[in-house]
C-alpha cells in the first residue's frame, strides 16, 4: 500500500495536487483493511458504500476546484460508542446489536462538514468498561504489535486500526485511561482532552462526568490536526465549555527549552514494570537533553484515585445503563410480562463486566450506602483535583509512564482488579478531568511503552507543543509493527 | 359515626403542576396536549443512547415565579439529580429531578375554612421532567394482553410543590388546593387544566387521636386528577384507617392508590417494598445560580394575585362571598377588571357577571376566556340602564342578544326597537287602555288594595313588551287613579 504510515497533511497535499483522488484512497484504505482484520479484528462494522459515497462527494469539491479542509476526503473510524446516523452503532454489546441511532453524534457532524471518509465502527470494550477489548460482546481485537496480546482497552479497536494502518486516525473515548492506555500499548498518540472541550453528545454514556472523546493518531501532528475538527462549544453538551479554541497546529514548534515538566513520585510507585520504568527514564533524560526542566513533584492522595474511580465511574454507570431495558429499541428478551422481560433482557444482553460495574455502581449509591461510598468518593475526587491544581500551579505539564506494563496476553488477566490497577495513571486524571497524551516514549523486547504528559485545563496546546518535540527528536513514530514491514 | 369524633386527620399533599412553557424541560419538542401518539418526541426525551439534557430556562423563570407566588425562597444555588427506578413510561429508567437543593423552599399559602384563616406551610417546590403515558390494548393493565408507550408527555416540564402535613381536615385541604391551583394559574405559572391531567395531587395522611400530639402513621395515595377526588378518595382512607385503629391494629406505612370507579384506595406496595431512588448529582448538568437581580426580574412580572384581590374587590364594597366567587377564575376576575374600567360600579358589575353572563355562559359551555359578550359591551350595556335608556328586565334580553350575535347593545337596542318609552303622551294612551280593560283592578286600588298597582304595571309593561320606562308608568298610572 502507498498511502499507509502517511501524515494526514501528505495525504491531504496527494488529494489536492491531484495525484490520488478520495475514491482511490479510500478503496487503498478498505483493501488493506480487508488484508489485515482477519487478524487484528478492530472492526465491527465496515461502511465500504456509504465511505466510498463520502468520498465521491470530496472529488467532486476537488474537481470544482473548490478549496477542501485538512481531513476532507481522508478515511477514518469511530469507536463504535460514537452514535452514527443510519450507521449500527452497538457498543460491543449485544444489547445495541441492531441499534440504528437516528442522530449523529456531534464530534461525527463536525467531521462529516470536515469532508471526513468514516470507513467504520471500531471494536471496543461492551459500553466502555475494560481495558483489554476482550471485553467486547463480540470478538477481542489483537495488538498489531504482537497478535498474542491485547491492544488494551476499551478504545483497542480504535488504538490498533490505527496502528495496523487501517486508518489514518480514528476516535476514541476515554473516561478512565480508554484512550491513553491501547494507545500506548499500540504505540499511537492517543489524547484525552480536557473535560467540557469535546462535546460528548452522541457518545453513548459510560460515566457521564468522566467521558471524553478524542484523536488516536500515528503523530502528533495528525492528533492537532484532528482536534482542530471535533473540539469546541456545543450547544448540545451542557457541559460542554465555550472557551476560544486555537488552531492547536500553531503549538507544534521544534521548542522545549525552560519547560518546566514535574515527575510525580507517585506516578512511579506499586506495579510499575522495571522494563517500562527503564524506557520512561530515558524518556525524561530526552527531555532534559532538550532543554526542559525536570523535577520531582508530590501528589499525595493519588493512591486513593482508583477506589474513589471505582465507586463515581459505576455510580454513573449504573444509572446511565438503566435505559437498556427492552422496551423501546435495543435487544429484547422474551418473557412472560414486563418485568420479566426487562430483568431477562439485562441478564442475556448485558456481558460480566458491564454487569458488576451496575451492581457496583447501585450498591455505591443504595440508601444507607450512599454518604460512605458515593459521597466520599466525591470528596476524595475533590483533593485529587486539588493535588492537580497545586502541583500545575508550579509546572508546565506533568510526566508519568501511562500504563505500569506494556500490553499483555489475551487472556492473561482475568481477575478484574488486576485489570484495573493496570489504569491507576490514567484515571486520576479524568477525575480532575484535566487534558492527558499518551504518545510512544521507546520500547521494550518490540512492544511499544507509552508515555502520559498531562497538561491544566484547556492546555492541549502545551502538551502537544511537548509531545511534538519529544517525537520528532526521538522519531519513534516511525516504527511501523512487524507485521506491516512483513507485507511490504 | 365518623372519624372526627375519635381521631383528628393530618394531612399534607404533593402537587405536581405542568409549567406552561411551549417546549420540554431538556429538548426543543412541543409541550401541546395530545397529538398522535409519539409525535411530539426527538432523541433528546425518548432517552436514546447518546443523548444529553440542556435545560430550558423559562423553566427556571417559571419556577421562580411559581416561588414568589407562593412566598417562597428562592435558592441561590440549585442542581438537579437522578431519581433511579424502573417503569416502562421513564424511557431512561431514571427522571432528572431536584434532591436536597430544591429551587424554592419554606414558603406558605393562605387559606380560610369556616371564617378562619389559616396558613398552610410550603416546604418545597422543585422542577422535574414528567414521564410518558401507558397506553394499554384492553381496558386496564390487567385486562391486556400488551401496553405501549406514547412519549409525547415524557420531558414536559413539572414542579413538585410539597406541602408541610398543616392540614387537619378534608375541607382544610381542598381549599389548600384550590387557593393553590388559583395562585399559579394567576402567576401564569400553569395552565392547570385538570382534565388534561396538568395538575396531579399526592395525599399523605395520617390519623391520630384527639388531643395527641405525635403523627399517626401514614398512607400515601398517588395520582389524584380533581379535587373531587381528593375529597372522596380522603373522605374514604380516613375512615378506613379509622377503622383499622379501632380494632386495635395499626395503620401501615404504605403507599395506596385510589380507585375512582369503586370509590376505594386500594394497596400499590408498602414501605418494605418502597423504591430506594438511589438520588445522586445529574452530572450531565451543570449546577445552577440564581443571581438575586434575576429573582427580582420575575417579581416584577407577578401579576396580582387572588388573595390580594379578593381583598381589593372587599374594599370595592364586594362581600367576601362575592369577592371569592370573582376571583375563583382568573378569566372572571379579569372580566371584571375589566368591566370596572369602564362602569365603575362593583356590585352592580358583580351581579350581572356572577348571574346572567355565567348562566349563560354555562347554558353555552362557554367560559370567561372566550365569552363572547366583550366587557365594554356589558359596560355599555349598564350604562345605557343608567340613563334610563332601557330597563334592566330589557338589559337581560340585550345581554342575550350581544352573547348570541356579539352585536353592541347600542345597534341591538335600536334594531329591535327596545327603546324605552319615555312618551308622556303615548304612555297616557297605552295606560288609558289598560285601566279600561281592568276595572275590576281599578276598583280594587281604589277600594284600598295597594297590591292591585303592581298587577296594572305589569299589565302595561305587557303591552309595551317591557319598554316602558317603570317610574314613568307608575307616575303616571297613580295620577289616573287618583
Amino acid at each position: 500500500m502507498k498511502t499507509v504510515g502517511k501524515s494526514l497533511a501528505e495525504l491531504h497535499k496527494l488529494l489536492v495536487n491531484k495525484e490520488i483522488s478520495s475514491v482511490e484512497l479510500t478503496r487503498e484504505y478498505l483493501d488493506h483493511i480487508r488484508e489485515y482484520e482477519p487478524k487484528i479484528k478492530a472492526f465491527i462494522t465496515i461502511t465500504e458504500d456509504e465511505a466510498l459515497k463520502q468520498a465521491e462527494e470530496v472529488d467532486k469539491a476537488i474537481a470544482q476546484g473548490e478549496e477542501i479542509g485538512p481531513l476532507a476526503g481522508i478515511p477514518m473510524a469511530l469507536k463504535d460508542n460514537l452514535c452514527t446516523e443510519g450507521i449500527v452503532t452497538t457498543c460491543a454489546s449485544q444489547m445495541l446489536r441492531d441499534f440504528n441511532p437516528p442522530y449523529d453524534a456531534t464530534v461525527v457532524s463536525r467531521l462529516k462538514a470536515a469532508g471526513a471518509v468514516l470507513v467504520g465502527k471500531l471494536n471496543m470494550d461492551e459500553f466502555a468498561m475494560g481495558s483489554s477489548t476482550e471485553n467486547s460482546g463480540y470478538f477481542p481485537t489483537a495488538n498489531p504489535w504482537d497478535l498474542s496480546r491485547v491492544p488494551g482497552g476499551s478504545s483497542g479497536g480504535s488504538a490498533a486500526s490505527v496502528a495496523a494502518g487501517e486508518v489514518p486516525y480514528s476516535l476514541g473515548s476515554d473516561t478512565g485511561g480508554s484512550i491513553r492506555q491501547p494507545a500506548a500499548f499500540c504505540g499511537v498518540v492517543g489524547l484525552k482532552p480536557t473535560y467540557g472541550a469535546v462535546s460528548r453528545y452522541g457518545l453513548v454514556a459510560f460515566a457521564s462526568s468522566l467521558d471524553q472523546i478524542g484523536p488516536l493518531t500515528r503523530t502528533v501532528e495528525d492528533n492537532a490536526l484532528v482536534l482542530n475538527a471535533i473540539a469546541g462549544h456545543d450547544p448540545l453538551d451542557s457541559t460542554s465549555v465555550p472557551f476560544n479554541k486555537p488552531d492547536y497546529t500553531q503549538f507544534l514548534e521544534n521548542n522545549v527549552r525552560g519547560l518546566k515538566i514535574g515527575v510525580p513520585k507517585e506516578f512511579f510507585g506499586l506495579g510499575l514494570k522495571q522494563e517500562v520504568a527503564a524506557v520512561i527514564e530515558q524518556a525524561i533524560k530526552t527531555f532534559e537533553q532538550l532543554g526542559a526542566k525536570i523535577e520531582e513533584c508530590s501528589l499525595p492522595h493519588m493512591e486513593y484515585a482508583l477506589p474513589a474511580y471505582y465507586i463515581i465511574a459505576p455510580a454513573e454507570c449504573s444509572s446511565n445503563l438503566a435505559r437498556y431495558d427492552g422496551v423501546s429499541y435495543g435487544y429484547r428478551a422474551e418473557a412472560d410480562g414486563m418485568i420479566e422481560m426487562c430483568k431477562t433482557t439485562r441478564a442475556k444482553a448485558f456481558g460480566q463486566e458491564v454487569k458488576r460495574r451496575i451492581m457496583l455502581g447501585t450498591y455505591a449509591l443504595s440508601s444507607g450506602y450512599y454518604d460512605a461510598y458515593y459521597l466520599k468518593a466525591q470528596k476524595v475526587r475533590t483533593l485529587v483535583k486539588q493535588d492537580f491544581e497545586r502541583v500545575l500551579a508550579q509546572y508546565d505539564i506533568l510526566l508519568s509512564p501511562t500504563t505500569p506494563t506494556v500490553a499483555y496476553k489475551l487472556g492473561e488477566i482475568s481477575d478484574p482488579v488486576t485489570c484495573y490497577m493496570g489504569d491507576v495513571y490514567t484515571i486520576p486524571v479524568n477525575l480532575a478531568g484535566l487534558p492527558a497524551i499518551s504518545l510512544p516514549a521507546g520500547f521494550t523486547d518490540g512492544l511499544p511503552v507509552g508515555m502520559q504528559l498531562i497538561g491544566n485545563y484547556f492546555a492541549e496546546g502545551l502538551l502537544y507543543r511537548a509531545a511534538y518535540v519529544f517525537e520528532q527528536n526521538t522519531g519513534y513514530y516511525k516504527e511501523i509493527p512487524g507485521l506491516l514491514r512483513e507485507a511490504d | 359515626m365518623s372519624y372526627q369524633d375519635k381521631y383528628e386527620m393530618v394531612c399534607g399533599v404533593e402537587t405536581h403542576v405542568e409549567l406552561a412553557t411551549k417546549t420540554k424541560i431538556f429538548c426543543g419538542c412541543t409541550t401541546e396536549f395530545g397529538g398522535e401518539q409519539n409525535t411530539h418526541v426527538c432523541p433528546v426525551c425518548l432517552g436514546l443512547p447518546g443523548v444529553l439534557p440542556v435545560l430550558n430556562r423559562e423553566v427556571v423563570n417559571l419556577a421562580i415565579k411559581a416561588g414568589l407566588a407562593l412566598n417562597c425562597e428562592i435558592a441561590e444555588f440549585t442542581k438537579f439529580d437522578r431519581k433511579n427506578y424502573y417503569y416502562p413510561d421513564l424511557p431512561k429508567n431514571y427522571q432528572t429531578s431536584q434532591y436536597d437543593l430544591p429551587i424554592c423552599k419554606k414558603g406558605w399559602v393562605e387559606i380560610e375554612v369556616n371564617g378562619k384563616s389559616k396558613k398552610v406551610g410550603i416546604t418545597r417546590a422543585h422542577m422535574e421532567e414528567d414521564a410518558g403515558k401507558l397506553v394499554h390494548s384492553g381496558d386496564s393493565i390487567t385486562a391486556s394482553d400488551s401496553s405501549g408507550v406514547d412519549y409525547n408527555r415524557t420531558g414536559v416540564p413539572l414542579l413538585e410543590i410539597v406541602s408541610e402535613p398543616d392540614m387537619r381536615s378534608v375541607d382544610e385541604v381542598i381549599a389548600y388546593l384550590q387557593e393553590l391551583v388559583q395562585i399559579l394559574d394567576y402567576a401564569g405559572v400553569s395552565d392547570c387544566r385538570m382534565e388534561q391531567g396538568s395538575v396531579r395531587f399526592d395525599v399523605n395522611v395520617s390519623l391520630r387521636p384527639l388531643g395527641s400530639k405525635d403523627f399517626g402513621t401514614r398512607t400515601e395515595i398517588k395520582n389524584l386528577n380533581s379535587f373531587t377526588a381528593v375529597r372522596r378518595c380522603l373522605e374514604y382512607e380516613t375512615e378506613r384507617q379509622a377503622a383499622v385503629l379501632d380494632k386495635g391494629e395499626k395503620v401501615i406505612q404504605e403507599t395506596r392508590t385510589w380507585d375512582e370507579n369503586q370509590g376505594v384506595t386500594l394497596s400499590l406496595r408498602t414501605k418494605e417494598e418502597a423504591h430506594d431512588y438511589r438520588y445522586f448529582p445529574e452530572p450531565d448538568l451543570v449546577p445552577l445560580k440564581i443571581d438575586r437581580d434575576w429573582v427580582e426580574r420575575i417579581r416584577a412580572t407577578l401579576p396580582e394575585l387572588p388573595a390580594a384581590k379578593r381583598e381589593r374587590l372587599k374594599g370595592l364594597g364586594l362581600s367576601a362571598y362575592e369577592a371569592g366567587i370573582i376571583t375563583s377564575n382568573k378569566a372572571m376576575a379579569g372580566y371584571f377588571d375589566q368591566v370596572m374600567q369602564k362602569y365603575p360600579e362593583a356590585k352592580v358589575v358583580a351581579n350581572w357577571i356572577m348571574g346572567d353572563l355565567s348562566a349563560l355562559l354555562n347554558a353555552g359551555n362557554q367560559s370567561f376566556e372566550d365569552c363572547p359578550v366583550k366587557p365594554y359591551q356589558l359596560a355599555d350595556m349598564l350604562l345605557m340602564i343608567d340613563k334610563g335608556e332601557i330597563s334592566g328586565k330589557i338589559a337581560k334580553t340585550v345581554l342575550e342578544e350581544i352573547y348570541s350575535s356579539g352585536k353592541d347593545p347600542a345597534a341591538i337596542v335600536k334594531e329591535k326597537g327596545l327603546v324605552q318609552i319615555k312618551d308622556e303622551g303615548a304612555l297616557e294612551k297605552i295606560i288609558s287602555e289598560v285601566l279600561a280593560n281592568n276595572p275590576k283592578s281599578v276598583a280594587d286600588y281604589r277600594g284600598g288594595k295597594e297590591k292591585a298597582l303592581g298587577f296594572l304595571v305589569g299589565q302595561v309593561m305587557k303591552a309595551t313588551q317591557g319598554k316602558a320606562n317603570p317610574e314613568l308608568v307608575n307616575k303616571i298610572l297613580k295620577e289616573k287613579l287618583k
